[in-house]
């Protein structure tokens, strides 16, 4: 793939990662503030609605998909993790982890596509599609309220500063990176549009705009065409990379999945 | 199965009116949009929901282009006595739905 060797030569090269000055890494924000805040009230009423809240449709969903019976012989999700309630409480703090079979990072929906496909012996579910988005939203909403706490030394750590020079990088025809929108100008408004600081700390996230549910990739793949850049695949390296480095930016924002944006 | 979710008071006072609500999962495609080829995405709407309260006709609602993906549809209802509201949405491309949910007036 094109796209993976190229941003393979904007990354710095793993030798320059040693300690440094800039290790333990500093936030750059004097203070996150969730993308709830740079809502307008009526979106936020929306969200906080414990019935209205279209994302809690997925919710549901992924709840009745946790309990049904698996097509093969194998257990349900239930029948290993009992009430998802109760056994994936945290669970979503911790990703995206590092995997040795996977040789990298794995985030939360690759990791239930895994239980999938080696303990119940099911086809894939696609990335994108209706009942990941609907399992991954239920067990994320079960870390509801609960801080990131994500880990980025050890052998997360080379991923970790390649997400956070993937976060300083300028690219595509508007020549912009993420910190030129999400740091430098967060609050300010964009035409129509006001910038957040681009936190990750709802996802799967309810948009507006999409009239349904969508992952963080989706709203990466979202970012990246809107500067005009090449997006990367859902669930690419490149994207693990900066979850990881989103998500401890975040790490003092409480998980609002499924959150409601515009 | 269409996710559907439905809300109400546990316990009714008789002849007081109680607020339902009710979300439902559908596109709502208005078909005056296209898809990324440049195709019009044919036109699936919810037309009608209907709430019946053992049988009659409590609220309905027409539901056109104007309204939102995985509409979300509350209103009023008083009982006088307990009894079964049957919720119905009716839709193009055969799209039915029913949930049933007992009340209980005290």
């Amino acid at each position: 793939m094109t796209s993976v060797s190229l941003a393979g030569m904007l990354w710095p090269p793993l030798g320059v990662l040693g300690e440094g000055a800039d290790w333990p890494p500093k936030r750059s924000l004097a203070q996150e503030r969730s993308g709830f805040e740079f809502q307008s009230a009526d979106t936020q009423a929306l969200q906080l609605d414990d019935f209205a809240n279209p994302g809690l449709l997925w919710v549901d969903r992924g709840k009745a998909l946790w309990e049904k019976p698996s097509a093969t012989d194998a257990p349900s999700c239930e029948g290993c993790h009992e009430s998802a309630a109760s056994s994936m409480a945290g669970a979503a703090t911790r990703y995206p982890r590092h995997d040795a079979a996977a040789g990298g990072l794995i985030n939360l929906t690759q990791r239930i596509n895994r239980c999938r496909t080696e303990q119940q012996r099911q086809p894939e579910l696609g990335y994108e599609s209706y009942a990941m988005l609907a399992l991954t939203a239920l067990v994320a909403h079960q870390s509801k309220g609960l801080p990131f706490a994500v880990r980025i030394d050890g052998r997360n750590r080379p991923h970790f500063e390649r997400g956070r020079a993937y976060f300083q990088q300028r690219r595509g025809q508007m020549n912009l990176a993420c910190r030129h929108c999400h740091e430098q100008h967060a609050g300010r408004m964009m035409r129509g549009e006001r910038l957040s600081q681009g936190h990750s700390n709802g996802y799967p996230t309810y948009r507006l705009e999409w009239q349904g549910l969508g992952s963080l990739h989706r709203r990466l793949r979202f970012c990246n065409q809107a500067i005009r850049a090449e997006p990367f695949d859902y669930g690419s390296a490149e994207y693990l990379d900066l979850e990881l480095f989103l998500a401890w930016r975040a790490a003092d924002l409480p998980i609002e999945t499924p959150a409601v944006r515009r | 199965m269409t996710p559907t979710r439905i809300a109400m008071p546990d316990e009714i006072r008789a002849g007081q009116p109680f607020e339902v609500k009710t979300l439902i999962t559908h596109p709502m495609e208005t078909g005056r949009r296209p898809d990324p080829l440049g195709n019009p995405i044919p036109q699936n709407l919810i037309t009608r929901f209907t709430c019946r309260l053992d049988g009659i006709l409590a609220f309905e609602a027409a539901l056109d282009t104007g309204v939102a993906a995985n509409p979300y549809i509350a209103f009023l209802v008083s009982a006088e006595r307990s009894g079964t509201l049957e919720f119905e949405w009716h839709g193009q491309h055969g799209f039915n739905v029913r949930e049933t949910r007992a009340i209980r007036v005290v």
